[in-house]
Order: structure tokens, then sequence, then C-alpha cells
């Protein structure tokens, strides 16, 4: 197994570098630049901002300069947040989206899965139904419509009562700051999760090894857990994978919405302004986490079912 | 003595094109230590009988009747007066080793988890009786075997830890279900001479269900006959191949191919299809395709007659010995 990781991890190599050398040259493919938005500037210091930022030099020599310099760890410095580097930024975004991320992350699992379970042991029942619709209701809801209803009831609606929660401020993460958005991130992620908890666990109860469980007399709940779940839990494994790692990365709707200092802002807002080196960090950022995501993923199946073979 | 008596069974499933008989009134008894053989086509409600007296129908299943465990009625008995004998005073044995034991644990520890439930053994103890009953089941180097994972061990073999499975708290009965259909011939015969000596050395009683009459015919005291959720016929093994007395029974015998047949002639089959349980034809289901069927049949139903010390018939008529 560890020489599996090993192998994977290498690969990630290539792979990594595959991306970034798409997403340098995609990005001046785009048209505009990071210094059209400001005030118009006269030509010769316009240049000596190109120069500054080494967008003189011929793109290609560009795209060494970068590969050379993030080998240092260098990132760059952002062309839009004038004194911060683009390590500074994702220094001190990263660590908010991320602990928002596991604790969506954690909420969605210990809720959505026992949801997912409860709706398939009572499937085709009024609790299997509400459940069910639950999850609709949270899949189809974008977040940008969810986090206004939230506010809308928590912070306001319920204003006065031992209920309200704050929103909109982050003040430096106190816990009742972070509930709101915290289950505005999870709550799509508990939704996917008890749905595809549900479908997997209803395919696992109808094998015949189950069948096999229940005639050896044990109870029900031994049944569920130990021969039916593990292999349920292997579609769950697969969509969390990635769903961490996007998790982690943060979403800009909700930390705009709900006023967090978190790195998910960066990806739309690094784009629009043409922040070349802000939109490489953060997509190295992403596809790291996916990539490691993925091969912790590929590492559970193993454990989840031992017909897996690491090759 | 019987230790498995079922009265007036009637299984049934709901379905969304309407409510399917899967077994009509069927009344029927295991005898301590005996060997009962259920013969019938897919769909006769072989299976689904024994499905209901282990309490494992699909959740659309209903059962009505009674089935006495030992004097205890199991229909609609509560999962846990059910947990009681399942497993440990009656075992079941699957059709298909390949599917029917879970991949993802250790055959030691699904062996074990049965004398832990049932007779509160710690684990060492499990493991300890697991190895006994896979040597008892003539599984090579049994003490290997406990670690593996179902899927590296062959059918054979899977139906070998599966036999093992309901033998470990030697229970008064095991409803063996198709024992040996997945597995080829070699295997059949290997499986079919373990169950043998469980029934000779522990008088454990089995219910050997299965379409193959030579399966029967090695390992089965009596024989019931099944067709379209209907007994229709009961006798013991010798008087069921020597003498069948209803039709169904003997367009059977007649199917099984025989090595002093002469080459070359075509294979006898019963003509027609099995009836469509939603639609059973009026009379006696099996009339559209019996030979010696006439008017009587196709209006009213044979019920299961006893006709003579041993033997039970549902016909009308009066079959001559061949």
């Amino acid at each position: 197994m560890l020489s599996f990781i090993v192998r994977r991890l290498l690969i990630a190599i290539p792979t990594l570098l595959a991306i970034i050398t798409v997403c340098f040259f995609l990005m001046r493919l785009a048209p505009g630049g990071p210094f059209d938005a400001e005030a118009p500037v006269p030509p010769e210091i316009l240049a000596n901002m190109r120069a500054a930022y080494n967008l003189d030099k011929p793109l290609i020599q560009q795209y060494g300069d970068y590969l050379l310099n993030l080998a240092k760890g260098d990132f760059g410095p952002s062309f839009k947040y004038k004194d911060f580097t683009v390590t500074e930024l994702i220094g001190q975004g990263f660590p908010v989206s991320a602990q928002n991320g596991l604790a969506a992350i954690i909420l969605a699992i210990i809720v959505g899965v026992p949801l997912g379970i409860l709706a398939s042991l009572k499937q085709n029942t009024a609790t299997d139904y509400s459940v069910m619709g639950f999850a609709m209701t949270g899949i189809v809801v974008p977040s940008f419509v969810m986090a206004p209803i939230l506010i809308l009831i928590f912070a306001i609606f319920l204003k006065g009562t031992p209920f309200q929660l704050p929103a909109g401020t982050w003040e430096g993460g106190a816990f009742k700051h972070r509930i709101l958005p915290v289950f505005c991130l999870s709550l799509v992620y508990i939704a996917y999760l008890a749905r595809i908890t549900r479908a997997s666990m209803i395919e696992a109860l109808r094998q015949n090894y189950v069948r096999t469980a229940r005639a050896k007399g044990l109870p029900f709940r031994t049944v569920v857990v130990r021969h039916a779940l593990k292999t349920a839990l292997v579609p769950v494994v697969t969509f969390l994978g990635p769903g961490i790692a996007f998790l982690l990365t943060g979403s800009m709707v909700v930390e705009t919405i709900f006023g967090l200092p978190g790195v998910g802002r960066y990806f739309v807002q690094g784009a629009l302004n043409r922040d070349y080196t802000l939109v490489m960090g953060v997509t190295i950022l992403s596809a790291s986490l996916i990539i490691t995501m993925n091969i912790v993923v590929d590492v559970l199946y193993g454990l989840l079912d031992p017909r897996v073979k690491y090759e | 003595m019987s230790i498995l008596d079922i009265r007036n069974l009637t299984v049934s499933f709901k379905t969304q094109d309407g409510a399917v008989s899967a077994v009509n009134d069927v009344s029927l008894s295991l005898q301590k230590g005996e060997c009962l053989g259920i013969v019938g086509e897919s769909g006769s409600g072989k299976s689904q009988t024994f499905m209901a007296a282990m309490g494992l129908l699909a959740a659309n299943g209903k059962a009505s009747g009674e089935i006495l465990f030992d004097g205890q009625n199991l229909i609609g008995a509560s999962e846990s007066t059910l947990n009681s004998v399942r497993g440990n005073r009656m075992g079941m044995i699957f059709q298909d080793p390949m599917t029917s034991l879970t991949p993802h644990m250790k055959i030691g520890r699904q062996l074990g988890e049965v004398v832990i439930k049932h007779r509160g053994a710690t684990p060492a103890q499990a493991r300890e009786q697991a190895l006994a009953m896979l040597k008892r089941v003539q599984i090579p180097e049994a003490e290997r075997r406990l670690d593996m994972y179902p899927h590296e061990l062959s059918g054979g073999l899977r139906q070998r830890v599966m036999i093992a499975m309901a033998l470990m708290c030697s229970p008064e009965a095991i409803i063996a279900d198709e024992p040996t259909t997945a597995l080829d011939v070699t295997v059949q015969a290997q499986i079919l001479d373990i169950l043998r000596d469980v029934k000779e050395r522990l008088n454990t009683a089995i219910v050997l269900i299965t379409h193959d009459l030579g399966v029967i015919a090695g390992l089965a005291d009596r024989v019931a006959v099944m067709y379209a959720g209907r007994i229709v016929e009961v006798a013991d093994v010798r008087s069921i191949f020597a003498n069948p007395q209803h039709p169904y029974t003997k367009g059977l015998l007649a199917c099984t191919p025989r090595l002093d047949d002469a080459c070359g002639g075509a294979m006898t089959t019963i003509s027609g299809q099995p009836p469509n349980l939603q639609r059973l034809p009026s009379g006696c289901s099996f009339h559209p395709r019996c030979g010696y069927a006439f008017e009587k049949c196709t209006t009213e139903r044979p019920a299961l007659e006893v006709v003579g010390a041993t033997r039970a018939k549902a016909c009308f008529k009066t079959i001559e010995a061949a």
C-alpha cells in the first residue's frame, strides 16, 4: 500500500505541472490584463509596472520564471492586493475556509449519512419521503438563495430570541459567527450524502449476504452496521473525496454573503481582476487538494472492500 | 416427532400489478433427523415456503397460516424470537455461495459471530469453533482460511463455508435452498456427501430444496413435489421414483435424461409453461399441461389427499404403476 501511495504521489507531479501549464496560458489568452481597471496611466508608468511584475518578457520566459519561483515555494506578488504576496493571501484565507469547510464536512457526514440510512430502512414511507424531500430542497436551492433565507430567519426574524445568530460579521471566527456559514456550506452536502447513502444502502440491503446475515439470527442493527454499511459507503467516499477538496477551498458565495475572510472569494475576484498570480495560486491549491483527496479515496476503497487491490 | 410443522401456509407478495400468491395453503412437516426433499420448477413456491419459515420474506411478502418450530409459531413472531431460532436452532444454506457471504469480512469472523451471538462465546472461543467447523466440512488448510476473505475461495469452498456457518450452533434443522445449483458436478457430489454426513452423524433434519431429482434421490428420505404454490404429491423417496402418482411428478421424472436412453432421441419435456401466479388456471393448476386431464380438472381443484401409509397426492386420476 505504501508503494501505491508513493507511486500516486509521483504521478501527481506531472498532473499538477499540466494543470499549471494549461492554467497559465489560458489566463494569458483571456482578453484584458491586471492593470486595465486602474485609472488611465501614462504609457511609461504602465511599462514600468509591467516590468516590475515581469510581464514585459516573452510569454514563454515568464512561464519559465514562474515555474522556477514556484519550485522555490514563491507564488509571486498579487497584482491587485498590492502589498501582499499570493502566499500571504492564501496563508491568511485558507485556514478560515479550511476550518469552516472541515466543520461543514463533519456536520454533513454526521447528519447526511444517518439520514440516508434511516431513509433506506424506511424505504417508501413518510420518513423516507420527508428525508428525500429535505434532500431535494437542499440540492435545488442554491447557496445564494439559502444564505439570505438563513440570515432572514436567524438574524432578523429571531432577533431578540436565544436563537438569534449573527451574520455578515466574522469577529475573528467566534463560534457563534461560524454557525450560519458552516450550516449553509454543509446543507447541500447533507442533502447529497443522504441521497447517495440511501441509494447505496437500498442496494446493499438487497444483497444475498445481508439475507445470510439475517439468517444467522443477528440483530437487525448488527446486520445493517456490520454487513451492509461498509460496502454501501463506497459511493459515499467517492463523492466525499472531491467534495472535501471543494469545501476546504471555500465558497465565493458563502464567504461574500457572510463576510468571511476566506480563500473562496479569490477564485472569482482573482479571475475578474486578471490577477494572474493569485489565480495560479488558488488553482494550484485546489488542484493539489483534489489530487490528494483522490489518493485518499483510492486508499479508502481498499480498506472498505478487500477485493480492491493496490497495484 | 416433527421439528418443523407448516400448517396451511399461504405466502403472497404485493406487486404493482396486484397480489401474487407464491404459496397456497401448504402443509408440511419435517421430522427430527429426516431429510425432506422439496422439488418443483422455478416459481413453484418451494423457496418462499421456507423463506417464510426463516422470517426472510421480502418486505412486500406476507405469510399467513402457521409455521411451528418445536411447537412455537414463527409467523408473526417478533424479530428477537426469530433471531433466537435463526442460525441457532434452524440454519439456512443459500443457493449462490458466490454472493451469499459478506465480501468485506474474513471467513473466521463470519463464522464466529454466530456463536458469539447465540452462545455468548468469546472471540477466541468463536475462532476455535469456527476452525473446528471448517475442518468438519473438510476444508483443506482450515487454519489459513479463517483469515481469508470470501473472494479468495472457490465456489465449492464457499458453499462449505456456508454449510459450516449453518452448523455453528448445531441446529436441529437446516434448510438447504438449492445448495448445489451454482456448483459444478464434481463439487456438487462433495457438498451432498457433507450434507449426508451432517444428517447421519449430527442427526440434523434437512430440508433440501432443489429442482434436481438426482440430488433428491441421493439424500432425501421423503419428497414433496410443488407446483404453482401447492404441494401436489408427498411420498417417501422410493415411491416417488418407483411409482409417481401425480401426473406432474411423472412428467418431471420422465424429463430426467437417463444413461440408458437411446442416443439421438428427443428429450422428453412437459409441454407448456409454468402458470402465471397472478392468473392461475381454474381447477387444477396443472390441467392445461396435463395429459390425463379431463373435464372435472378444469373446474374443480383436487385436494391433497392421503393415499396409502406414506403418501398424499392432489389428483383425481389414479395412475397405474408403470
